[in-house]
């Protein structure tokens, strides 16, 4: 089990390595970051002692290395459109983010779930197609128009919920909260059912997939022909068969919330990561969008970790054998 | 014999596997279920309009919304022909630039379609040589092209064509960027999707090669790269074109979505997206038609595409049935 | 178990027949088949793969997957009829009184759930033992199907036995309620063959000291000789010849069960070759009118390609052939 951490591990700093590489070279190749710093009428031996100092003249892999030990520490420069260091934007930003991917991604399971596993036993039950045919146009509805529409009812025709921004929070050392307010929890449940949705109808797929395969599988025969209740075999044996891919593809799923935020959270105003992100690609602010990347880059990895580790828990044939057995 | 008359009996018997693969693509069961289905013929012929009206367009649209010289800014913000104040030469109602919403529809689904179809036809080409090249050659090349596969896959589309996006909008002149808004659109979705299929052909070009019909054209001296191609093609043509579908509404939806942001296609040649955006501005001033409309017309035609591609895997794949 | 009297059956199957309905026309696997099995009996039932032998076993059992159902004839157990059942009742009587055991015992277990923790389950729901009951139970059934160190094992997970070891928890699953009935589905074909002797060995221990009765479904006429007390030949969802084992091998009838036989290599006749039967079993779709065998029998004459024979005892045996009838008339 510890091999298998340190191999997970090691893959997960490649994987950051990678991304890092990829943000680095945005900063240093993509526009000319003196020239963003400086302006136009800066005179050259303004341009080259920032470029001194910056250490723009270092060779590539001191460079690397510079942008690499700053990222660790959190420091990712200076915005361009904001001015304002990158990490101190991010810090007010994540809070927001992470919130409404968590309110999104608790509605995703705890409806899609039940509502997959019934739709897998039942399935050719009536209420299983109509669920089917409902999922089958959420998947066809953008994210974005489902947020629209749901300001149009919900916001402008019956005034019940507001149309954007996150409502009163509460400050919690650096963190920002929802959770503790009533207009906090009125704003967020808008952008959190229109992020869930997309979601949503993806687990129910899937688990029912999943839970079709499982029920078709010998062992599920056996445990019939065992004369086990239906509950034991649908509850007891398909559906702990049925979470080893749902965790996985939850997690990937989460990776997946994080980036649909950015137009969640464009359509609601939300004061999010993936706002910044949005109005960073579009000014080029490139140490927002370097930033951005590699705090994303890290929260998938630490995600896959957990699925990995969840594996673990779920899954015994990967429990690596000491007292090797009849084999 | 000689050579080359080996090499057309070969190429002659290759054909006829590669036709009768087509043959029984299109057999029976996919039509049989395709007749049983009064959804998805609706939804085929759904597809088959839009297609048809976005490519005549320019023909077929009551107004040129592009042609700046016939607009009139006192017909602004009219609303759908039934409603108080309609005008019945603008049947679902006016922009905010007077011009004809219906018209303005139909030309941003030509957009709209033009990129998710050639972004589809790119991620594909793409998948389909990775994916040959990983199965067939095999070894370092085929663990580097699936990491990279597995790493992208586990990062959302999204993200990708957004920083694709943001990357050439950086390093393209402002100007430069709007010309080739489109280009870039179809780059960056397509490069966003090709893993799928590079995934499927890989596969099957892994069950394919040891096979010895492939070991036996090495025999007659035929490259096995060619008949590889030859067989593998035929072979994966249904999970092909099924991921096609499926990713052809993914493409649409991903596009519209960059347009709704403001990353997408440049405003003069608006898309579905970019009406709904425009739209959107409004929506609180009570002018839902320019959002309502745009919205619906890209929800009827991803939800009739994905349709067709939910269909077709369950109709090429008899285990689910 | 042993509470009715040996003279009736303890399996009655009459007149089945199971069908699957296709969007081609309705498919007939299984033909009208009629048997008994007695309490404490092994019956082999074998043919080749398609004859409906392991459809029959699913149906008794109550298990058979749609879209097959059963479309006519009753099967009862213990003179109560059990193929019309409500799901509730009939799972009652799965794993109490009819076991099963399947072909493949590397899929037969959830590779999520330990060994013990699968046969506590099962004990639970057949009787009221508490937990530690169970566990003490499922230690022993381990140790009777000859698992070594079973206190160790019972805590282990499928992924850790071998395929033999791995039929042997199979057989002891079956066993935990001590059924009347066990259906055995081609229960070695999956094994090595040093491994097959062993299994079929410890079934026919265990099923004996139990008086339990077993259907033996197999393709393989060597595993039944050794192990069945009568055998039903079947033959495109027909029972072609019923009898004794020893009668059934020894003088076969039925002009297919000859061929079977002829394809057994025994020792000892090592001058005769090897016979062979030529074709192939027909597919569902195209079973011929009149004796479903008539294309590949050496024997058939214009009455097997008109009528469907029906079964007639000649001497110990059933035999569904109508060169038979003509003995009875003719000799």
């Amino acid at each position: 089990m510890f091999a298998f951490i340190i191999r997970r591990l090691l893959q997960s700093l490649i994987v950051m390595m990678a991304v890092a590489f990829i943000s680095f070279s945005l900063f240093n190749f993509v526009g000319d970051p003196v020239n963003n710093m400086l302006g136009q009428e800066a005179t050259e031996e303004q341009r080259e002692a920032l470029r001194q100092d910056l250490g723009l003249n270092d060779p590539f892999p001191v460079q690397f290395a510079a942008f690499l030990g700053n990222a660790v520490q959190g420091d990712f420069g200076v915005s361009y459109r904001l001015s304002r260091p990158v990490s101190d934007v991010l810090a007010t930003r994540l809070p927001a983010t992470l919130e409404l991917v968590f309110v999104a991604a608790v509605l995703a399971l705890v409806i899609g779930l039940p509502l997959g596993v019934y739709t897998g036993l039942h399935r050719h039950g009536f209420g299983s197609k109509v669920l089917l045919t409902l999922s089958l146009i959420g998947i066809s509805l953008p994210t974005f128009l489902i947020g629209i529409v749901l300001i149009l009812i919900f916001a402008v025709w019956l005034g019940w919920l507001p149309s954007f921004g996150r409502g009163d929070t509460v400050q919690i050392g650096w963190w920002t909260t929802n959770f503790l307010t009533v207009s906090g929890w009125k704003s967020i449940i808008m952008p959190a059912v229109t992020l869930c949705l997309f979601q949503l109808t993806l687990i129910m797929r899937l688990v029912r997939a999943e839970m079709m395969e499982v029920l078709r599988t010998d062992y599920i025969k056996f445990a019939r022909a065992r004369g086990l209740s239906n509950r034991a075999v649908h509850f007891g044996h398909a559906l702990k068969n049925t979470m080893v891919p749902v965790i996985t593809i939850t997690g990937l799923q989460i990776g997946s919330l994080i980036a649909f935020a950015i137009i969640t959270e464009t359509v609601f105003q939300w004061p999010g990561m993936g706002l910044l992100f949005l109005q960073a690609i579009q000014f080029a602010d490139i140490p927002v969008m370097a930033a951005y990347l590699c705090l994303v880059a890290f929260i998938f990895v630490v995600i896959n970790l957990m699925v990995d580790l969840l594996y673990y828990a779920v899954d015994p044939r990967l429990r690596v054998e000491r007292s090797g057995g009849g084999h | 014999m000689t050579d080359s008359t080996n090499d057309i009996i070969v190429t002659r018997s290759l054909w006829f596997r590669f036709s009768d693969g087509t043959r029984r693509f299109f057999d029976g069961d996919v039509f049989y279920s395709f007749k049983r289905s009064p959804v998805i013929m609706v939804a085929f012929f759904v597809t088959v309009t839009y297609f048809l009206l976005a490519f005549l367009a320019p023909w077929v649209a009551p107004h040129n919304t592009y042609d700046v010289i016939t607009l009139n800014l006192m017909d602004a913000f009219k609303p759908p022909a039934w409603e108080a104040g309609g005008d019945p030469s603008y049947p679902l109602g006016t922009d905010d630039q007077g011009r004809d919403v219906l018209s303005t529809i139909m030309f941003g689904a030509r957009v709209s379609l033009t990129v998710g179809f050639l972004s589809v036809l790119l991620a594909m080409v793409m998948g389909i040589v990775l994916g040959m090249v990983a199965g067939y050659v095999g070894g370092k090349t085929d663990a580097i092209i699936m990491r990279i596969a597995d790493v992208q896959l586990s990062f959302p589309a999204i993200l990708i064509v957004l920083l694709i996006d943001g990357f050439t909008r950086s390093v393209l002149p402002r100007g430069a960027h709007e010309d080739l808004a489109l280009v870039v659109l179809v780059l960056s979705i397509g490069f966003a999707n090709w893993v799928q299929f590079a995934r499927t052909v890989r596969g099957s070009c892994l069950v394919e090669k040891n096979k010895e019909y492939v070991q036996a054209a090495r025999v007659i001296g035929l490259h096995p790269a060619l008949i590889m191609l030859r067989h593998v093609l035929p072979n994966v043509m249904s999970p092909v074109l099924v991921i096609a579908t499926i990713s052809l509404a993914i493409a649409i939806l991903t596009e519209a979505t960059l347009s709704f942001l403001g990353v997408g296609v440049p405003p003069t040649q608006p898309s579905l997206g970019t009406l709904i955006r425009i739209g959107n501005d409004f929506l609180f001033s009570g002018e839902w038609w320019m959002t309502i409309f745009p919205g619906a017309a890209l929800v009827i035609l991803v939800l009739a595409v994905n349709l067709l591609g939910d269909w077709l895997r369950d109709a090429l794949n008899p285990k689910l049935r | 178990m042993a509470n009715q009297s040996p003279n009736k059956p303890l399996l009655e199957v009459k007149n089945l027949r199971i069908e699957f309905p296709t969007r081609r026309g309705t498919l007939t696997a299984v033909d009208d088949i009629s048997f008994d099995i007695m309490p404490g009996e092994v019956l082999g039932v074998v043919g080749e793969s398609g004859a409906g032998k392991s459809l029959t076993g699913a149906a008794v059992i109550g298990l058979l997957e749609p879209p097959g159902r059963i479309a006519a004839g009753t099967i009862s157990l213990d003179g109560r009829r059990i193929d019309n059942l409500p799901y509730e009742e009939m799972r009652k009587i799965r794993g109490r009184k009819i076991g099963a055991i399947f072909q493949d015992p590397l899929t037969s277990l959830n590779p999520l759930y330990s060994v013990g923790r699968q046969l506590v389950e099962t004990i639970q729901t057949h009787t009221d033992m508490t937990d530690s009951q169970a566990r003490r139970r499922a230690i022993e059934l381990l140790s009777d199907v000859g698992i070594p160190a079973p206190e160790r094992r019972v805590e282990q997970y499928p992924h850790q036995f071998s395929g033999g070891m791995r039929q042997r928890v199979v057989i002891a699953l079956a066993l935990c309620a001590e059924p009347d009935l066990i259906i055995a589905d081609e229960p070695t074909t999956a094994l090595d063959v040093s491994i097959q002797a062993q299994i079929i060995a410890l079934i026919k221990r265990l099923c004996r000291d139990n008086g339990t009765a077993v259907m033996l479904v197999t393709h393989d006429m060597g595993v039944i000789a050794e192990t069945a007390d009568r055998v039903a030949v079947m033959y495109a969802g027909r029972i072609a010849e019923i009898g004794p084992v020893r009668d059934v091998i020894k003088q076969a009838k039925h002009p297919y069960t000859h061929g079977l036989m002829g394809s057994i290599p025994t020792i000892g006749h090592d001058i005769e070759k090897l016979t062979q039967i030529d074709g192939s079993m027909p597919r569902l779709t195209d079973i011929p009118a009149g004796c479903a065998f008539n294309p590949r029998c050496p024997r058939a004459f214009d009455k097997c390609y008109v009528d469907r024979p029906e079964r007639i005892a000649v001497e110990k045996t059933e035999v569904a052939c109508w060169l038979y009838e003509k003995e009875a008339v003719h000799g």
